[in-house]
């Protein structure tokens, strides 16, 4: 059972960090960033390739698989965070300059966007490595197994799993509460016109925005992979779409219930994984814990359709 | 623009004639042009009459003109796809053009559908694919274009009706049943039942419609969304998963082989008017299946037509408007939101059922592969593309993508393989080095998504706009243009 948690636990904060870009973006636009699947996917791809060209197990450039990690994180953080930016100003921000007030059309473009670089990205794995499933390195530093009380075990990389999403959390929290650019990113979220009549530029702002939230995934990306080993240009879609999970249980637009929402779903997913075969004989098995996940969402947005941690946002008639 | 404008009619009929005049050269085994020119005179004749401002008259006898010769066309040379893409852009002209009389339509569209399209479809199987592949999707594009388009209920989940239509038959009509019910006919039912699970694949989606909308239906926008999305999921695990205790879907290997309905009457039909081996090899089983289907699918998308057309102009149609404009000023009128929003749901359901039996019996295979979350925002693309709320933008948007997709990037796919393989020069690149990874027809996902983004910021109404849509986008517009200044 203890064991059971920790994995729950470890699941849960790869589902928050990625719903917290959801979150963000979310929260200053009211949009559903489909491609923000494919921003963590491409996090994940960039820290595979800094793995590779400078860890090269012949002749690794940094050999330390720590300042290695960090480097790949800080890669990915760049990377991911330019392309959400790019992705902004290429693909959104056109329909915002047309005032279009349908919230069907930016979803479309967002999935349009998830599609490219889906695509985009095979095709790069295809010219470059002429692979699909793309293999993370395994460094040894980073398996090892820690004992912990309770007969519980967790590899170095949970940790530090745990800690950089914690550190998220707060940096995030801190910045978006205390510091002058979060101030301005709450008032774009709130009224984008009254903000830009205070002197706030709403385009820097969300561009801003993108930059943090697309960062955020990327890094959640590279640690995605670390965890999981292996890459490939569909992998962002699974996730993406439980970080949102996450994100909507939470509360969207809410930074702590984007976080909570992740840890909930990724305990609700371990604990029916393991134990739904126990309580049904074997008849139904781990496959349906996604059903559970689901259906658990389904339930509590019955009975508060805001979410967790959502305020109830009076309806002005 | 208005001088091209001004020699609109000459313009038009000079290209006509000149185009029928090559299809007629090269049917007397004369080719004076080149089948290539031909195309390109084809291409720009179609062009100039659906897009010059023409009067009703001319514009109705180019038409026909045109339909005529696409068709001889495609009866002498089968492998011109250009032709029958070319055919397709005339049937859709002829339905959305604005200055036609119904007659016309009407004579134009079904001498398309069951004299041209059958004409070329005999002789060259993959157009009968195409076709019923189109008519599949307008199907299911027409259920969501209820849902998203008329009650604007944003449902991204849809594919697991169709998933529901599809098992509907696909357990019934093959041996699967017999797996888990004893003393079921060991090879399932008879194809012609088909007929009859049509009507309950109706029924058993509609109720899936009404059990899933009952809870997420209270939720609104991009919750709705959400839980729509995860209920879809939902369905689709249990399609794959449902293996054990009871083997009901035989889990990920999907169900085959599901049986077709008998067609020797068809078979008879097609000796009798003589066109059991006039294309040169004998009518077999598998071309008077594609012909069935054919059929089948253009009666069920001529009734869903039907249905979907009576029910906007119906009271519930108008109660869906009212709710997709303003849910709160539509409940103090009085409409009660969550049975209009059910029927909404249900209705969906119900188009996209149907063809769910019907493309079960087609494919004779059923598998959870079909029904992903993929398929759902496919859907949708369709339905936004076209123009949401608008019945004919609903199967513009489903003719487009399938053709572009089974169509044209295979063909784009085809021509740079025989590039590489001759080794043309284009602009001082040897065609030759090209990669083999980058082949188009492995990129579709890739054009798919340039084509909804550049749509969206371009033509974010659709390629045939619902006109209060198109209304309500304008004006946004020219407040952003007016007010907004940023």
């Amino acid at each position: 059972m203890p064991q059971t948690l920790l994995e729950g636990l470890l699941l849960g904060f790869v589902y928050a960090m990625v719903a917290l870009g959801y979150t963000m973006v979310y929260g200053v636009l009211g949009l559903i960033n489909f491609a923000h699947s494919e921003v963590f996917m491409i996090g994940a791809v960039i820290g595979l390739e800094v793995f590779r060209f400078w860890g090269n197990p012949d002749a690794p450039v940094i050999s330390n698989p720590f300042l290695l990690l960090f480097v790949a994180l800080v890669f990915a953080a760049v990377g991911s965070g330019t392309m959400a930016v790019l992705v902004e100003r290429f693909a959104y921000r056109p329909l915002r300059k047309r005032g279009s007030k349908n919230i069907l059309v930016p979803m479309i473009t967002a999935i349009g966007v998830s599609f490219l670089l889906q695509d985009l990205t095979r095709i790069y794995a295809a010219l470059r490595h002429n692979e699909f499933n793309m293999q993370y390195r395994t460094f040894d530093a980073l398996n090892t197994t820690l004992m912990l009380p309770l007969q519980t075990t967790i590899q170095v990389k949970g940790i530090i799993i745990i800690v950089v999403s914690v550190l998220m959390l707060v940096g995030l929290t801190y910045l978006v509460n205390r510091t002058k650019l979060g101030k301005a990113i709450r008032a774009v979220s709130q009224d984008m016109q009254t903000a830009a009549l205070m002197g706030i530029n709403p385009d820097v702002i969300i561009s801003r925005t993108f930059l943090i939230g697309g960062s955020l995934g990327g890094v959640a990306g590279v640690l995605f992979g670390l965890l999981y080993t292996n890459v490939t240009p569909y992998s962002g879609v699974l996730p993406g779409l439980k970080a949102f999970t996450s994100a909507v249980l939470g509360g969207i637009g809410n930074i702590p219930g984007a976080m909570v929402g992740g840890l909930v779903l990724g305990q609700l997913e371990t604990l029916s994984g393991t134990y739904l075969p126990f309580l049904t004989n074997g008849n139904f098995g781990t496959e349906y814990k996604d059903v559970f996940a689901f259906l658990t969402l389904v339930l509590l947005l019955l009975f508060r359709p805001q979410g967790l941690f959502g305020q109830n946002v009076s309806e002005k008639v | 623009m208005s001088a091209l404008h001004r020699f609109a009619l000459p313009l038009s009929i000079g290209l006509t004639a000149l185009s029928a005049a090559g299809v007629l050269l090269s049917l007397l085994g004369q080719p004076v042009v080149s089948s290539g020119l031909l195309n390109v005179l084809l291409v720009l004749g179609v062009a100039s009459v659906m897009g010059l401002r023409l009067p009703t008259g001319w514009r109705s006898g180019l038409l026909a003109v045109l339909a005529l010769a696409l068709t001889i066309l495609l009866r002498t040379n089968t492998d011109d796809k250009i032709a029958f893409y070319l055919l397709l852009a005339v049937l859709i002209a002829s339905f959305l053009l604005p200055n036609l009389t119904q007659l016309v339509r009407i004579a134009l569209g079904t001498s398309i559908l069951l004299i041209a399209v059958p004409i070329a479809g005999l002789s060259n199987s993959f157009l009968f694919e195409l076709g019923i592949q189109i008519g599949i999707f307008a199907a299911l594009a027409l259920g969501l274009n209820v849902v998203v388009g008329q009650a604007g209920l944003l449902d991204l989940g849809f594919a697991a009706f169709f998933a529901i239509g599809a098992y509907t038959w696909g357990i019934f009509g093959s041996p699967q049943a017999a797996q888990f019910i004893d003393g079921f006919p060991a090879q399932g039912l008879p194809g012609n039942y088909l007929f009859l699970f049509m009507a309950l694949a109706i029924i058993t989606a509609a109720i899936t419609g009404v059990l899933i909308g009952l809870p997420a239906l209270r939720l609104r926008g991009d919750y709705l969304a959400i839980v729509t999305l995860g209920l879809g999921e939902v369905v689709r695990v249990f399609a794959n998963n449902l293996d054990k205790p009871l083997n009901i879907t035989n889990g990920p290997q999907g169900i085959t082989p599901v049986n077709r309905p008998d067609v020797g009457i068809l078979a008879d039909f097609l000796r009798a008017i003589g066109a059991e081996r006039i294309y040169g090899r004998p009518i077999d089983d598998a071309i008077t299946y594609s012909f069935f289907f054919y059929l089948l699918v253009l009666v069920v998308i001529g009734i869903v037509v039907l249905v979907n057309v009576r029910l906007a102009n119906s009271r519930f149609g108008r109660a869906w408007v009212a709710i997709r404009e303003d849910e709160i000023a539509a409940k103090a009128m009085g409409i009660p939101l969550l049975p209009t929003k059910l029927i909404a749901f249900a209705t969906g359901a119900a188009f996209s059922g149907i063809m769910g039996a019907v493309f079960a019996a087609k494919q004779t295979f059923v598998s959870p592969e079909s029904f992903t979350l993929q398929a759902s925002i496919n859907i949708l693309a369709f339905v936004i593309l076209g123009g949401m709320g608008s019945i004919g933008g609903a199967v513009v948007g489903a003719a487009a993508v399938t053709v572009l997709n089974l169509g044209i990037l295979k063909d784009f796919s085809d021509l740079l393989n025989t590039w590489r393989q001759t080794g043309v020069n284009i602009l001082g690149y040897n065609m030759a080095n090209l990669p083999p990874q980058l082949n188009p027809a492995k990129y579709e996902r890739l054009v798919f998504g340039l084509i909804l983004i550049l749509m969206m910021i371009f033509r974010p109404e659709g390629l045939i706009p619902e006109q209060r849509h198109k209304a309500e986008l304008q004006e946004a517009r020219q407040e952003a243009q007016e007010g907004g200044g940023k």
